[in-house]
């Protein structure tokens, strides 16, 4: 059985908890182990923190890739593509370059006691679902899910940059589909799928109707293909579609995240999957 | 009467250091533009963004709104055909502007919530009641919950002078 450290970011646990249990329950019964990571913080955002100052968004990183590295596990898994771009690409810095890992763990053992020595492998958790459990095993236990056509937003961090990640093509992808399409739905092409939702890069916080405009193009063109659902696996997208279809007042498609989809799929109590703070009224075929 | 501006290879040569190592790679294709989903919407125009770095047109660039509408999509990064890291530049652009002053109070506002509670969104009595009818711990096992956690990422703030920066917005 492989063990991961779980981590949680901010808008998973705070504002879409639901997320959190549905992703702790179907890591259970796949067999993988989430184990909690006491006291670690913000990723820190890559759109806002990064932005504003990148000494402080690595060390940042680095005390949770610290806190991750003491606790004997697989790896960290991560449940947000904004969690993995930070996690995975600090990781990806500090492993590989000795000299910017010693600037970085001066800070980090002046304010904390902890190194980082880079040795921690980080995971997001399509990617994970996709390499470790497969579709096959998805597929088999996938035996509740109702035939939808959905819209699959890969969202921009979890393939991209795709140099470093290598997860999968980034302008052709097909992991994320494969997956919804194992648990039961069919994955609907759409106009510029694989286009931002809006509201990265610290977008959203300081210009929101120019996020909403993005968000609105990808509503204007998922309606167009007659989707039922959007399936996202980033908390961050989900909330800008979330609330943002209520925004703009002209959408209710509801919006999953792939987490609380496999609980659907997998028989897991709805009451477990938090769908009811949905601001878009989550109203799908029992 | 046509101005021509002298290009000034020192702030390029900053660019460079802090991040921007691709700048000069770029030949002003507009690949990165024609991919932008920002640029669809407004009039943000990253090519020239790269072209102001480039050339050091300090002034131009970064007191500019267009700097603060990428989304950090990496659209333009993939499909650059001279594999300019259009995104680690405009970090490096970004994280200059704030130090000369340039920050959106929202800005602000996000900066200083995460380095006074080691998180960007609040935790709220609501949010608690939700976790627990969820079945999960009410108070993350975050900082949240731990007093040294959130002193250690206060003492990394202060380190890096974030919290400074947050204080005053970059405005010395
Ligand atoms: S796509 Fe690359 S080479 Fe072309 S203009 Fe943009 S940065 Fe320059
Ligand atoms: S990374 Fe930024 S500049 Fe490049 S395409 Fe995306 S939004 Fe536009």
């Amino acid at each position: 059985m492989s063990k991961y450290a779980f981590f949680l970011g901010c808008i998973m646990p705070l504002r879409y908890p639901g997320i959190e249990s549905a992703s702790r329950e179907v890591f259970k019964s796949l067999g993988v182990e989430l184990v909690d990571m006491q006291g670690a913080s913000c990723c820190p955002a890559p759109g806002v923190m990064r932005s504003f100052d990148q000494t402080y968004w690595m060390a940042v990183a680095a005390r949770n890739l610290a806190i991750a590295e003491k606790m004997g596990v697989d790896g960290v898994l991560t449940i947000c593509n904004g969690c993995f771009d930070t996690l995975f690409e600090v990781a990806h810095k500090l492993n590989h370059d000795p000299d910017l890992r010693k600037k970085i763990n001066k800070i980090l053992k002046d304010a904390t006691g902890m190194e980082y020595n880079g040795t921690v492998h980080v995971r997001h958790f399509v990617e994970l679902l996709y390499r470790d459990i497969g579709v096959e095993a998805i597929r088999a236990r996938a035996k509740s899910g109702k035939n939808l056509k959905a819209a699959v937003h890969y969202g921009c961090h979890f393939l991209k940059p795709s140099n470093i990640k290598k997860i999968d093509d980034a302008e052709r992808p097909h992991v994320f589909d494969d997956i919804v399409e194992a648990a039961g739905m069919t994955s609907v092409m759409y106009k510029d799928k694989g286009m931002c939702c809006g509201a990265g890069g610290g977008v959203r916080a300081r210009t929101p109707d120019v996020a909403l405009k993005m968000t609105a193009e990808n509503l204007k063109n998922m309606t167009a293909a007659g989707v039922d659902i959007i399936v996202d696996c980033c908390p961050f997208c989900h909330l800008q579609y979330d609330v943002g279809q209520v925004q703009l007042k002209e959408y209710k498609i509801p919006v999953l995240h792939l987490s609380q989809l496999l609980g659907l799929a997998f028989g897991l109590e709805r009451e477990k999957l938090g769908l009811e703070v949905h601001q878009t009224k989550v109203n799908l075929p029992t | 009467m046509v101005e021509v501006k002298e290009p000034n290879p020192e702030f390029t040569r900053k660019v460079i250091d802090a991040g921007g190592k691709t700048v000069n790679l770029c030949f002003q294709c507009g690949t990165c533009t024609g991919s932008c989903p920002s640029g669809r919407q407004t009039a943000f125009r990253v090519r020239k963004v790269v072209r102001r770095a480039q050339l050091g047109f300090e002034e131009d660039v970064l007191p500019s709104e267009d700097l603060w509408l990428c989304t950090t999509c990496y659209t333009c990064y993939e499909r650059c055909p001279r594999g300019v890291e259009i995104v680690d530049i405009i970090m490096a652009l970004r994280n200059m502007a704030v130090r000369k002053g340039y920050m959106a109070e929202s800005h602000r506002k996000v900066a200083e919530l995460i380095s006074k509670t080691g998180h960007l969104v609040s935790l709220r009595d609501e949010d608690k009641a939700l976790r627990k009818k969820l079945g999960l711990q009410d108070v993350p096992p975050t900082v949240f919950s731990s007093a040294q956690s959130l002193e250690e990422v206060k003492k990394i703030a202060a380190l890096c002078g974030f919290d400074k920066l947050v204080a005053t917005g970059g405005k010395s």
